[in-house]
């Protein structure tokens, strides 16, 4: 699966991909195992009121199942226009 | 529906006019152009604006498209800049033609509401004390009750 980090999240975190093997059921549960990989995940993941998440390019929610997802991205709110 | 996510300046008049020129039977075109404002303090280096390729133009064609479902629209463009602008320099514009004006107005109003907090950009503002990320505001997230 492809974990990408956008803005803020992808200085924090020092890289804009990763490339990981996972069983996780959840975006929670996926947070959980990058928030113990290194401190710089757990700075990254801090605080998830501040974080947005897509799976597969369409904005979801951290209870979102990852059946089958192929690309989950994180980042903070967005601000276009 | 024509979209366009591009690192390149794009000519406001050319765009609205060609926009205009491609209608048929619309009585109005309505359009809007974002542009990058200094702080107030003339201090502004640059902008850079970050995007997710790929995302970016689905989320703005899923926003585009339910705007052309909620009114009664001829045609929908939006062009949304990414990488590094200057003050004064245009980020985005988008143009919606109608029959009728309100539904060309409104529509234009839904579609910057939703492509402020909902399509995959983010803002970097550069000056003399460092670069920060432009934090998204609440009341912005609140426009989108409205719809």
């Amino acid at each position: 699966m492809d974990v990408l980090y956008f803005a803020w999240v992808r200085e924090r975190i020092g890289h804009p991909k990763d490339k990981i093997e996972t069983d996780a059921a959840t975006v929670r549960a996926l947070v959980d195992e990058l928030r113990s990989r290194e401190a710089r995940y757990e700075a990254a993941f801090a605080d998830l009121d501040a974080l947005r998440v897509a799976v597969d390019q369409e904005l979801t929610d951290f209870d979102a199942p990852l059946d089958g997802a192929r690309e989950v991205a994180f980042f903070p709110p967005m601000t276009g226009g | 529906m024509d979209i366009r996510v591009q690192e390149e300046d794009f000519d406001l008049g050319a765009e609205a006019n060609a926009f205009a020129a491609r209608q048929k039977g619309m009585g109005a075109v309505v359009t809007f152009t974002g542009i990058v404002r200094d702080l107030g303090k003339g201090d502004l280096q640059a902008m850079q604006i970050e995007h997710y390729p790929g995302m970016t133009e689905k989320a703005i064609s899923k926003i585009a498209d339910e705007a052309l479902s909620r009114w009664d629209l001829g045609d929908i463009l939006v062009i949304h800049r990414h990488g590094v602008l200057k003050a004064e320099d245009l980020i985005m514009m988008v143009a919606t033609s109608s029959r009728h004006r309100v539904d060309a107005f409104q529509a234009a109003e839904f579609l910057m509401d939703y492509l402020k907090s909902r399509a995959p950009f983010w803002k970097k503002e550069v000056t003399p004390e460092g670069a920060d990320w432009v934090a998204a505001k609440d009341e912005d997230e609140d426009a989108l009750s409205r719809w």
